[in-house]
């Protein structure tokens, strides 16, 4: 198997695990506490986790290396406080990052 | 109630999921598509993960060469959201029969957000068809549009260069909507400080895994600090 197959494998097993494990534990008996409260607070942590994830290969080294990503990310948080729309937001931040990158900087 | 309006109200209700799903499941098939991965592998990754957010970070743990276990527990911690939607539809899933099976493995973050609110003129024997009906449409669309982004991605030609921006603004909004709905910003703060800091001490490789360790860390350490309220 490649291993582009093997890793959607995985993925789609963990995805899976995690999704039947409630069903399958605790249909019957209480949830741990420490189990609940690790489902409610990871969200959150785990999305600015991504956010520094996908911003991993920005350096101060020159404006060209920061200055699409600040302007796009910004683009990105701005447009979604006003419209609340994730799609707006999505194509709206990826077309003003596309455009910075390919015919400004 | 008549099966045809069951559906209609599976259809109102989600139309705009749909949407959603087909827009961002587009975009999802043309990022792959770039990357070298045609159709049927978007037609593979959304029936086989069926999870937005991590088939996006699964195009980067493919052409970043990923190991298993780095794929593993990306997964685990970007998707552990999805045991407290099974954990509040325990109850509700229980009389499902054999839409069951179904049902919890195509639970996604909008799915669930319309499940745990079915209208009101719903009797409660249509509830699992309606369950059934609004998981099969949302899950139809995106794959629908990840597939259909793919072939796009083959007959358009154009400059791509700066199109996996849209990961980054996609993570960006849900950040945005978590910090807009609640006052304890604790969760995000430690995942974002955690993560930055490894990204200093380790570089931009590898500093993923002791970022997960990190935040499970600090998270079970800040339920101790608060006292086990929760």
């Amino acid at each position: 198997m490649s291993h582009a197959a093997q890793i959607i494998l995985v993925c789609g097993l963990v995805t899976a695990f995690l999704r039947f494990l409630p069903f399958a534990a605790f249909s019957r008996r209480e949830t741990p506490p420490v189990v609940a409260y690790l489902s409610r607070v990871l969200p959150a942590a785990t999305m600015a986790m991504l956010v520094v994830y996908c911003l991993r290969q920005v350096s101060f080294a020159s404006p060209v290396t920061w200055l699409p990503e600040l302007i796009a990310s910004a683009v990105t948080v701005l447009s979604y406080v006003w419209r609340r729309s994730t799609i707006l937001s999505i194509v709206g931040g990826t077309v003003c990052y596309m455009l910075l990158v390919q015919l400004v900087f | 109630m008549k099966k045809q309006s069951v559906f209609r109200l599976a259809l109102t209700a989600t139309a705009p999921v749909m949407a959603g799903y087909v827009v961002l499941g587009i975009g999802f098939g043309l990022l792959l598509r770039t990357r070298g991965y045609g159709p049927l592998w978007a037609l593979a990754m959304s029936t086989v993960i069926y999870a937005g957010s991590m088939q996006f970070l699964a195009i980067d743990l493919i052409t970043g060469g990923a190991g298993l276990l780095t794929a593993a527990l990306t997964t685990l911690l970007v998707n552990a959201r999805h045991l407290l939607y099974g954990l509040s539809m325990t109850g509700a899933y229980r009389g499902a029969g054999r839409y069951r099976p179904y049902l919890i493995y195509a639970l996604s973050d909008e799915t669930y957000s319309l499940v745990c609110h079915p209208p009101k003129e719903l009797a409660e024997e249509d509830k699992p068809r309606y369950y059934f009906l609004v998981t099969l449409l949302d899950q139809a669309s995106w794959v629908l549009g990840s597939v259909l982004g793919g072939a796009l991605g083959d007959v358009l030609r154009f400059n791509t260069e700066g199109l996996d921006f849209a990961l980054t603004a996609l993570f960006i909004t849900v950040v945005t909507d978590q910090w807009l709905s609640t006052k304890d910003h604790a969760a995000a703060l430690t995942g974002f400080l955690a993560t930055l800091l490894c990204r200093l001490v380790f570089g931009a490789q590898s500093f993923l895994l002791p970022a997960m360790l990190l935040i499970v860390l600090g998270l079970l350490l800040l339920r101790r600090r608060k006292g086990a309220e929760t």
